[in-house]
C-alpha cells in the first residue's frame, strides 16, 4: 500500500491545464526527487497536493495514507500527515514561530489522539531543531519569516518539519537561495527525519547539488505537466549533462 | 522645511512595523489566569434599581438637582450651570461620526443606584455585586491590582486601595468624594486641562458629571501594580458622565486601567467622559482603556494630558465596543524632554464606527511623540484614524513618529485616515506611515498547511496584527484583549 498514490491526476489553474495524466507512487520512507524546467508544473503539483485554493484537481485520484486527499481541506491534509515546505514562505507579522508551531503541534497531537506536548519538551525540541539548522534561539519569539533572509526562511521550514514529523514532506525548492552549509544541514535533516520517523519526501529541485548529500530512491523528470521519465539517482546526473532537451511528454 | 516622510502602501503581506517581541501572544489562556465566569457575556443586565433619578432629559433644573443632591459647594454648582449654557451654545462636531441620531431629551442624566459607597464588596447590594462578580472585578482585585473603583450608573459604588499606598499618600477615590475631601488639590487642577468650552461633549460632561476617578500620586512614589476602575451602565437610556482627574507629582509613576461595558438594550445610551491628567517632571503615567460598551452606546470622550519636563504620558486605548466612538487621547508636551506615547487599537464590527486616534501637541523643544494606531474593520464596520500632530514655533528638536495600519477583513469593511499636521519648526523630524492591509490568501494557506483551520488561521493573523499594541498590556489584560478580539472575530468568515 503506497503512502501517496496519484493516478491520472489533472490540475488546472485559472482555467489553464497545468498538469495532466500524472502518476506517482511513494512508499513510506522513500525520497523522490522531481526535476524539470521552469514552468513544467512542479510547484503547481506541490501546492495542489496541499490544497491551495488557486488550483483545481479536475480528474484523477489522489490517495494519501488510506484517505482520499481530494476530499480533505488543507488543515485536514496537514493533520493526516502531509507537510509542505514553501518555495516562498509567508511572513506572519506579530505571530511568533513558537506560537504557530505550538498551536500546530497541539492540533496534530489532538488529531492523532496523543497527549499534548509539554511546554518544556516543546521548548527543548524546537531549540534543538533551530540549532540543527544553524539558527539562533531568538527565531522562536520573532515574527515568523519576518526580517529573515531567503535562506533563513528555508531553514525555518525545516524546523517546522522537524517538530511536526509528517508522514510525507513536500519540499518545494528547499535548496534555492541557501548557502552550502545550510544545504548540507538541510540534507542531513532530511535523512535524519527519514531514519527516525520513516518520513517520505517529495523534493522539487533545479539542482544536482542537493542530491549529492541525499540517497534518493527515485528521480522523476517533469516536462509540460507530465512525468516523462523516472529512474534512479543516476538519472539526475544524466540530466546535469544533457539538460531537458531530450525529454518530451507523451502526446 | 521640516523633514517629513509620508509613505502609503497597499500591501497584502508586508508590514511597516517590526514586531520582534519576546512576549508571544498567548493562544491559550494560561492556567493561572482563569476567567471567573466562562459564560461571561457583557451584554447581560439586572433589573434597574435606583435611590434617586432625575427626570428624563436635560435642563438647568436637572443640573441644579444633581449638584444639590451631591451637596456641592456653590462654585461647582455655578461651574455646572455655566457649562450647561456652553453645551446649549456649542454645535455638534461637524466632522467625524454621524451623531445626528442622539436624542438628548431621551436620556436619564443622573441615576444614583445606592445610598452608600462600599469599602468591601459585601457592603454592596447583591444584584450590583453579582454584576461585578460576573465581570471578574473582585477576583482581579485580589490577584493583581493595587486598588479598584467600580462605577454603576452615575455613582461609584465601591472603592478600595491597598493600605501601603494609602500610607504613602496616594489618593485614589471617586471624584465626587475628592471634591469634598481634597478641595485644594481638586480645585487647582479640575477643568484646567479640558475646559468646558473645549467641545460640546466636554461641556455636557462638565454640566452633569458624576463619579469617575480621582488619583493623586505624591512625588517619588511608584505605584507598582495597576489601579483599575470599571464603569458599568446597567439602566436603559442612561447617560454616564464620569470625570477623571489624575495628578502624578514629580518623579512618580502609576498605571491606571479602565474597563467598561453595558447590557444589550434596544435603545441607545450615552457615555461621555472627561479625563484630565497632569504628569509632572520626570513622572510617568500609563492610562489603559479596554472599552467594550454594548453596540448601542455612543462613546464620546475627551481625554487629555499635560506632560512636563522629562515626563512620559502613555495612552493605551482599546476600543472594541460601542455604536460610535469618538475619542482622541491627547498629550500636550509642555516642557523639554517630555514624551508622549499613544497606542490605539480599534475593532469595528458590523454597524460600528470607531473614530479614534490621538493628538500630540509639541509646545516645548526636544519633546518626542509616538503614535501607533491599528484598526480592524469587519463587514459594515468602519474605523477611522483621526490624528493631530502640532509642533509649535520655538519647539526645536522635536521628534514624532506616527504609524497607522488598518486591516480590512472583507470587501464591505471600510477604513479611513485623517491625519492633520501643523509643523512650525524646521528642525522637527516628523514621520508618518499609513498602510491598509487585507488578510492574504497566501498567509491563510500557509497557516492552514500547518494544521490550523481557516478560522484559527485568520484569528492568528489578526492577533499578530494587534500584537504591537497588546504586548504593552500587562499579561492579564493581554489575555482579556485577545479574548475580546476572538469574540469579535466569531463568524467573520463569508
Amino acid at each position: 500500500m503506497s503512502l501517496l498514490s496519484l493516478k491520472n491526476l489533472a490540475i488546472k489553474a485559472d482555467k489553464k491545464q497545468i498538469i495532466s495524466r500524472l502518476n506517482l507512487e511513494i512508499q513510506p520512507g522513500e525520497i523522490h526527487i522531481i526535476m524539470g524546467p521552469n514552468g513544467s508544473g512542479k510547484s503547481t503539483l506541490c501546492n495542489a497536493l496541499m490544497g491551495h485554493p488557486h488550483y483545481q484537481i479536475t480528474s484523477g485520484s489522489a490517495q494519501f495514507a488510506d484517505k482520499n486527499l481530494l476530499t480533505l481541506k488543507t488543515n485536514q491534509r496537514a493533520t493526516a500527515g502531509l507537510f509542505l515546505a514553501f518555495q516562498y514562505p509567508r511572513e506572519i507579522p506579530g505571530v511568533s514561530l513558537s506560537n504557530v508551531l505550538r498551536t500546530a503541534k497541539n492540533i496534530h497531537n489532538e488529531a492523532a489522539k496523543q497527549p499534548r506536548l509539554k511546554r518544556t519538551e516543546f521548548a527543548k525540541q524546537t531549540k534543538a531543531a533551530l540549532t540543527t539548522m544553524g539558527l539562533e534561539a531568538n527565531f522562536l519569539s520573532r515574527s515568523l519569516n519576518e526580517n529573515a533572509s531567503g535562506g533563513e526562511k528555508k531553514r525555518l521550514e525545516m524546523v517546522q518539519l522537524a517538530i511536526l514529523k509528517p508522514k510525507l514532506a513536500i519540499l518545494d525548492e528547499i535548496d534555492s537561495g541557501v548557502d552550502i552549509d545550510a544545504l548540507q544541514a538541510i540534507a542531513a535533516a532530511i535523512e535524519k527525519q527519514r531514519a527516525t520517523d520513516n518520513t517520505a519526501f517529495l523534493i522539487v529541485t533545479h539542482y544536482q547539488r542537493l542530491l549529492g548529500y541525499l540517497k534518493p530512491d527515485r528521480v522523476h523528470v517533469m516536462v509540460d505537466g507530465q512525468i516523462v521519465k523516472s529512474g534512479s539517482a543516476e538519472l539526475a546526473q544524466e540530466l546535469e549533462k544533457t539538460g531537458y532537451q531530450g525529454f518530451k511528454p507523451a502526446k | 522645511m521640516p523633514k517629513k516622510t509620508t509613505r502609503r502602501t497597499n500591501n497584502n503581506s508586508t508590514s511597516a512595523t517590526t514586531a520582534s517581541s519576546t512576549n508571544p501572544i498567548p493562544t491559550a489562556r494560561p492556567k493561572n489566569i482563569q476567567h471567573p465566569q466562562e459564560d461571561y457575556k457583557p451584554g447581560f443586565h439586572v433589573q434597574e434599581k435606583s435611590v434617586f433619578k432625575t427626570q428624563k432629559g436635560l435642563s438647568e433644573d436637572v443640573v441644579r438637582q444633581i449638584s444639590a443632591h451631591k451637596n456641592e459647594p456653590t462654585w461647582m454648582t455655578d461651574f455646572r450651570l455655566k457649562a450647561y449654557a456652553t453645551f446649549l451654545k456649542k454645535r455638534m462636531p461637524p466632522w467625524g461620526a454621524d451623531l445626528s441620531t442622539i436624542n438628548f431629551d431621551d436620556i436619564y442624566y443622573y441615576l444614583k443606584p445606592v445610598n452608600q459607597q462600599g469599602r468591601t464588596w459585601n457592603d454592596i447590594p447583591d444584584e450590583i455585586k453579582s454584576t461585578f462578580d460576573r465581570l471578574g472585578i473582585p477576583q482581579a482585585e485580589r490577584r493583581y491590582l493595587a486598588g479598584v473603583g467600580a462605577q454603576y450608573e452615575s455613582e461609584v459604588v465601591y472603592h478600595s486601595i491597598s493600605k501601603h499606598l494609602e500610607d504613602k499618600g496616594v489618593i485614589f477615590m471617586d471624584t465626587d468624594q475628592a471634591l469634598h475631601k481634597h478641595p485644594e488639590i481638586f480645585r487647582k487642577y479640575f477643568s484646567t486641562i479640558v475646559p468646558p468650552a473645549d467641545n460640546k461633549f466636554a461641556a455636557l460632561n462638565s454640566a452633569v458629571w458624576s463619579g469617575g476617578t480621582f488619583l493623586y500620586v505624591p512625588a517619588g512614589v511608584h505605584v507598582e501594580l495597576p489601579l483599575q476602575a470599571y464603569f458599568r451602565i446597567n439602566a436603559e437610556k442612561m447617560g454616564q458622565f464620569e470625570r477623571t482627574l489624575i495628578i502624578a507629582e514629580e518623579g512618580s509613576s502609576v498605571h491606571y486601567v479602565e474597563g467598561c461595558s453595558a447590557p444589550s438594550y434596544s435603545s441607545e445610551s450615552l457615555h461621555s467622559a472627561v479625563v484630565e491628567i497632569v504628569v509632572k517632571k520626570g513622572a510617568r503615567v500609563q492610562y489603559t482603556t479596554i472599552q467594550n460598551w454594548d453596540k448601542k452606546v455612543y462613546n464620546l470622550v475627551t481625554k487629555r494630558a499635560q506632560a512636563f519636563q522629562d515626563a512620559t504620558m502613555f495612552w493605551l486605548d482599546g476600543n472594541l465596543g460601542s455604536k460610535i466612538t469618538m475619542k482622541y487621547p491627547s498629550v500636550y508636551l509642555m516642557e523639554p524632554g517630555a514624551r508622549a506615547e499613544i497606542l490605539s487599537l480599534a475593532f469595528a464590527s458590523d454597524g460600528q464606527h470607531q473614530d479614534a486616534g490621538g493628538k500630540a501637541i509639541h509646545v516645548a523643544p526636544n519633546t518626542t511623540s509616538r503614535i501607533i494606531s491599528r484598526s480592524i474593520s469587519k463587514r459594515s464596520g468602519r474605523s477611522s484614524y483621526r490624528g493631530t500632530l502640532e509642533v509649535h514655533r520655538g519647539a526645536t528638536g522635536v521628534k514624532s513618529h506616527v504609524v497607522c495600519d488598518a486591516l480590512l477583513l472583507d470587501k464591505e469593511s471600510r477604513s479611513d485616515t485623517y491625519p492633520t499636521m501643523k509643523v512650525e519648526e524646521a528642525s522637527a523630524t516628523v514621520e508618518h506611515e499609513a498602510t491598509v492591509r487585507k488578510i492574504s490568501e497566501e498567509q491563510l494557506f500557509y497557516l492552514q498547511s500547518r494544521g490550523l483551520t481557516e478560522d484559527a488561521a485568520r484569528g492568528m493573523i489578526v492577533n499578530g496584527f494587534v500584537e504591537p499594541i497588546v504586548k504593552e498590556l500587562p499579561m492579564e489584560y493581554a489575555v482579556e484583549m485577545n479574548r475580546l478580539i476572538e469574540m469579535e472575530m466569531e463568524g467573520s468568515i463569508g
